[in-house]
C-alpha cells in the first residue's frame, strides 16, 4: 500500500513538474516559434516561388535552388570564405591555445593582464572593430601605409582585390583570438591538479606536460572552437559588408554568400531568390559542422 | 547572420500581399473649388524626405494652409528610403503621401503602378516653370510623375593653384585638352588631374549622358530599352582606358575619408562633379579654401557647350493617398512657391530647378570665399541650361548599379579592359531585364 502510495505520489509530483516546466519555457517557446521556426518555414515556403517585377509572383518549385547552383557568384562567395577557414581558422585557434597554454602555464608575469589585453577586441563590436581596421589599411593616409612610407618603403594596398580577403582575415583573427582563448582557458582550469603532479613526478617537462596532458583534455573544447569557428567563416558579412564602402570593387556584390544573399535580396529585389541563396548556405554550413563533428569524435574513439 | 538574412527576408516578405491600387484615379481635371476645399479641410499628410531640416519648408507650407498638418519624417538617405518605401507600398500600409523621390528611381515607382499622375491636379500647368530637361526628367507622354525638387548639372571644379603649376588656364576646354592638361598636371605638379572612381556608376552615367549616350529607355509598361554598350559609350569609357592606363587618373573610390583626404592633400587636381559639388567640397576640404575655382565640363567637339546630369530629386505623390488634392499641393509648394525654393536653394544648397529661383538675384549673386570670390551659384545656373535634354532610365536602376561594380565598375578600379567590361555590364543588365519579365529591345 504504501510503496503504492509512493509511486503514485511520485508520478503525481512528476506529473507537476512537466507541467512547470512547460509553463515556465512556454514564453521562451513561444518567442523561438514566432522569431525563428515561423520565418524559417516562411523563407522556405518563400524560396519556392520566383517573383518578377512584371508579371508577379509563380511556384517554381526548387528552380531557384537549380539558378543557385548554377550562379558563379554563389559559388565564388563559398569558395572565397572556404578558403578563409583554410588559412584564417589555423591560424587563430593556433593563437588562441598558444595564449590560454602561456596564461595557464603561470609563468607568464603579468598573466591577469595579457588575458585582458588579448580578450578586449572581443568586446569590441565587430562594426567598430571593422570600421578602425579599415582606417589603419586606408591606401593613401592609412596608418599602416605612412609607417611603410616612413620607412622609405612602397606599402602593400591591403584593400585591393588580390589582399582584402588576407586582410578580412587578420580583423577577424584579431576579434576573435582573444574569445576563442577564454573558451580554452576555462577548459585547461578544469584539468585535475592530480595530473600534473603525477607527470612531475613523471619527469615531464612544461611543454610534454602541454603536449601529453593539457592538449588532450581539452580536445571537446577544442573541437567546439573549431565547430564555432566554422560556422563563423561561411557566415562572414559585417566585415566585407563595412569594407564596401572604403573597398567597393574588390569586394562587390558577391565577397561572400551572405553578402550576396543581401545584395540579391535589397539591390536586385529578388527575395525569392535570396531566401534560396541562405537555405543553400545554411544546408552547406550543416555538412561541414557535421563532417567536422564526426571526424574528430572518430579521431577520438580510435585514439 | 544567414538566419539573420532570412528573418529579414521573411520578414520583408510577410508583408508583401499584393501592391494596392492607386485610390485616386479620375482623370478628370480638379476644379478650383475642390482644391479651395480640400485645402480649408483639417487633413494630416505624411511625407518622406531626406533632405535635411527640411521642417522649416514644410512651416512656410502649415502657415499658408492652417489647416493642414504635415507629419515630416527623415528617412536618413536613399538606401534607407526606398527599401522603406518598398516595404510600405507592398504590405499596401503606412504608405506617406508624400515622398522623395530621385529621378532615376521614378521609372521604377512607375513601374509598380506606385505614383499618382499629377496631370488632372494641375502639375502639367508647372512644366514651363521649370528647366527643360528637369521637367523631361518627372514627366512624360502618359503624364506628369513628380514636382522636381534639385539636379546636378555637370561642371568641372579644379585647384587653381596646381593648374596654375602645371602651366594651365582653366578648366580644358575640350576632352583632348584636358588628356593633355593631364600629363602636363602629372609631370609638373605630381597631382593627378582627377579621379575616376570605380564604384560610381551615376558619375560615369552623367559622362554617358553628356557624350549624348541614350543608354536606358522604358514605355511605362513592359518594354525597357538597354543600349550600355553603344557606340557613343565605348567612346566614352576608351577615353577612360587611355588616361588610367598611362596612369594619368586615379580610380580610387569617390566619398570615402581617403578621398576627402586626397582632396585636401593635392592628390587630385580636379572634380567633375555636379553643382551640388561645390558646397559638398566647402564641407569637407576647409583647408584649400580660395585655392578652388569652377569651370565647364570638357567638350568632345570644340565650341560645343553640352553637359549632363549627375543627381537631382524630386517630390512625387504616393498613388495610395487618401488626400491626393492635398497631397499635390504639399508636393507642389515645397518646391514651387518662390520662399520655399530659395529657402532649399540658399539654406538646404539644393541646387533649383525652377527658372525663378535660377534667376533670382538672391541665389545668383552670392560669391564664394572658397571658390576665390566667384559667382559659383550663377555659373552652374548657366551650366543647367546646356544639359543634353533628354535622357531616361530602367525601372530597375538598383540592379543596374551593383551589376556595375561588378563589371565596369571592377575593371575601372583594377585598371583592366574596360570595353570587354562594358559589353559584360550590358549583358547582365539586359539578362536581369528579361528574367524580371521585361521585353528587352
Amino acid at each position: 500500500m504504501t510503496v503504492l502510495d509512493a509511486r503514485r505520489r511520485s508520478r503525481l509530483l512528476h506529473g507537476a513538474q512537466t507541467r512547470a516546466a512547460w509553463i515556465l519555457t512556454l514564453p521562451f517557446l513561444i518567442v523561438f516559434a514566432a522569431m525563428f521556426i515561423a520565418p524559417l518555414i516562411y523563407s522556405a515556403y518563400l524560396s519556392l516561388f520566383s517573383s518578377q517585377l512584371v508579371g508577379g509572383e509563380v511556384f517554381t518549385g526548387l528552380g531557384n535552388y537549380a539558378r543557385a547552383l548554377q550562379d558563379p557568384s554563389f559559388w565564388g562567395g563559398l569558395g572565397r570564405v572556404a578558403l578563409f577557414l583554410f588559412i584564417q581558422v589555423p591560424i587563430m585557434l593556433a593563437a588562441s591555445i598558444f595564449f590560454a597554454l602561456a596564461i595557464d602555464s603561470k609563468r607568464l608575469r603579468g598573466g591577469r593582464i595579457v588575458r585582458l589585453l588579448v580578450f578586449i577586441p572581443y568586446a569590441v563590436p565587430s562594426v567598430v572593430a571593422t570600421l578602425m581596421w579599415g582606417y589603419l589599411y586606408g591606401t593613401d593616409f592609412g596608418l599602416i601605409t605612412q609607417l611603410f612610407q616612413g620607412l622609405g618603403l612602397t606599402a602593400p594596398n591591403l584593400l585591393s582585390p588580390g589582399n582584402v580577403l588576407g586582410s578580412t582575415m587578420n580583423i577577424v583573427c584579431w576579434e576573435f583570438i582573444g574569445y576563442n582563448m577564454i573558451i580554452l582557458y576555462a577548459a585547461l582550469r578544469s584539468i585535475p591538479e592530480e595530473l600534473y603532479e603525477a607527470a612531475e613526478i613523471d619527469g615531464a617537462g612544461q611543454f610534454r606536460v602541454a603536449w601529453s596532458i593539457k592538449l588532450p583534455a581539452i580536445r571537446q573544447a577544442i573541437i567546439l572552437t573549431v565547430i564555432f569557428s566554422v560556422i563563423g567563416s561561411f557566415q562572414l558579412f559585417n566585415e566585407p559588408s563595412l569594407l564596401f564602402n572604403i573597398a567597393p570593387n574588390a569586394i562587390g556584390s558577391d565577397f561572400t554568400p551572405n553578402l550576396y544573399a543581401y545584395n540579391v535580396a535589397f539591390k536586385n529585389q529578388e527575395i525569392n531568390y535570396a531566401a534560396a541563396i541562405a537555405f543553400l548556405l545554411g544546408i552547406v554550413i550543416m555538412i561541414v559542422s557535421f563532417v567536422v563533428q564526426t571526424t574528430a569524435n572518430r579521431k577520438e574513439r580510435l585514439s | 547572420m544567414t538566419l539573420g538574412a532570412v528573418a529579414i527576408v521573411a520578414a520583408l516578405a510577410l508583408t508583401g500581399c499584393s501592391p494596392s491600387a492607386g485610390t485616386a484615379t479620375s482623370s478628370k481635371p480638379v476644379t478650383q473649388s475642390e482644391i479651395d476645399k480640400a485645402m480649408d479641410t483639417p487633413t494630416t499628410l505624411t511625407f518622406w524626405s531626406w533632405v535635411p531640416d527640411l521642417q522649416t519648408e514644410v512651416d512656410l507650407f502649415e502657415k499658408k494652409y492652417p489647416k493642414i498638418k504635415v507629419k515630416l519624417v527623415n528617412t536618413t538617405g536613399g538606401a534607407q528610403h526606398y527599401p522603406k518605401l518598398r516595404s510600405a507600398l507592398k504590405a499596401g500600409k503606412g504608405v506617406p503621401d508624400v515622398a522623395q523621390v530621385e529621378f532615376n528611381y521614378i521609372p521604377s515607382f512607375n513601374q509598380t503602378k506606385s505614383l499618382l499622375n499629377l496631370t488632372p491636379y494641375g502639375g502639367e500647368k508647372l512644366g514651363g516653370d521649370y528647366v527643360d530637361w528637369v521637367w523631361n526628367q518627372v514627366s512624360n507622354d502618359t503624364g506628369v510623375w513628380a514636382v522636381p525638387q534639385d539636379s546636378g548639372p555637370l561642371g568641372t571644379l579644379y585647384r587653381d593653384d596646381i593648374f596654375k603649376k602645371a602651366g594651365l588656364d582653366g578648366a580644358p576646354a575640350t576632352w583632348d585638352d584636358f588628356a593633355t592638361a593631364a600629363e602636363a598636371v602629372k609631370s609638373k605638379t605630381g597631382s593627378y588631374i582627377t579621379n575616376m572612381p570605380g564604384n560610381d556608376m551615376f558619375q560615369l552615367i552623367s559622362f554617358f549622358w553628356q557624350a549624348g549616350a541614350k543608354p536606358f529607355s522604358y514605355d511605362g509598361k513592359k518594354t525597357v530599352g538597354v543600349d550600355l554598350n553603344s557606340e557613343t559609350n565605348q567612346k566614352v569609357v576608351s577615353y577612360w582606358q587611355n588616361l588610367i592606363d598611362k596612369d594619368l587618373v586615379s580610380t580610387d573610390p569617390d566619398f570615402t575619408d581617403a578621398y576627402y583626404q586626397g582632396l585636401a592633400q593635392n592628390k587630385y587636381a580636379s572634380w567633375l562633379v555636379a553643382a551640388w559639388g561645390p558646397v559638398f567640397l566647402q564641407g569637407t576640404v576647409k583647408d584649400t579654401s580660395g585655392l578652388w575655382r569652377a569651370g565647364k565640363i570638357p567638350q568632345y567637339t570644340a565650341g560645343a557647350n553640352i553637359s549632363g546630369n549627375w543627381g537631382g530629386s524630386s517630390d512625387a505623390v504616393m498613388s495610395t493617398t487618401k488626400n491626393p488634392i492635398a497631397a499635390y499641393e504639399l508636393a507642389k509648394f515645397i518646391n514651387h512657391d518662390d520662399e520655399s525654393t530659395l529657402a532649399l536653394a540658399n539654406k538646404q544648397f539644393l541646387f533649383p530647378v525652377k527658372k525663378a529661383t535660377l534667376e533670382s538675384p538672391e541665389f545668383t549673386d552670392q560669391t564664394s570665399e572658397f571658390y576665390g570670390g566667384q559667382k559659383v551659384n550663377e555659373f552652374f545656373a548657366g551650366v543647367s541650361e546646356t544639359v543634353d535634354k533628354d535622357f531616361e532610365w530602367l525601372p530597375y536602376m538598383d540592379y543596374v548599379n551593383s551589376s556595375y561594380g561588378d563589371t565596369l565598375g571592377k575593371a575601372i578600379a583594377d585598371h583592366g579592359d574596360l570595353k570587354a567590361a562594358l559589353k559584360a555590364w550590358q549583358d547582365k543588365v539586359v539578362a536581369y531585364g528579361k528574367q524580371q519579365g521585361f521585353t528587352v529591345k
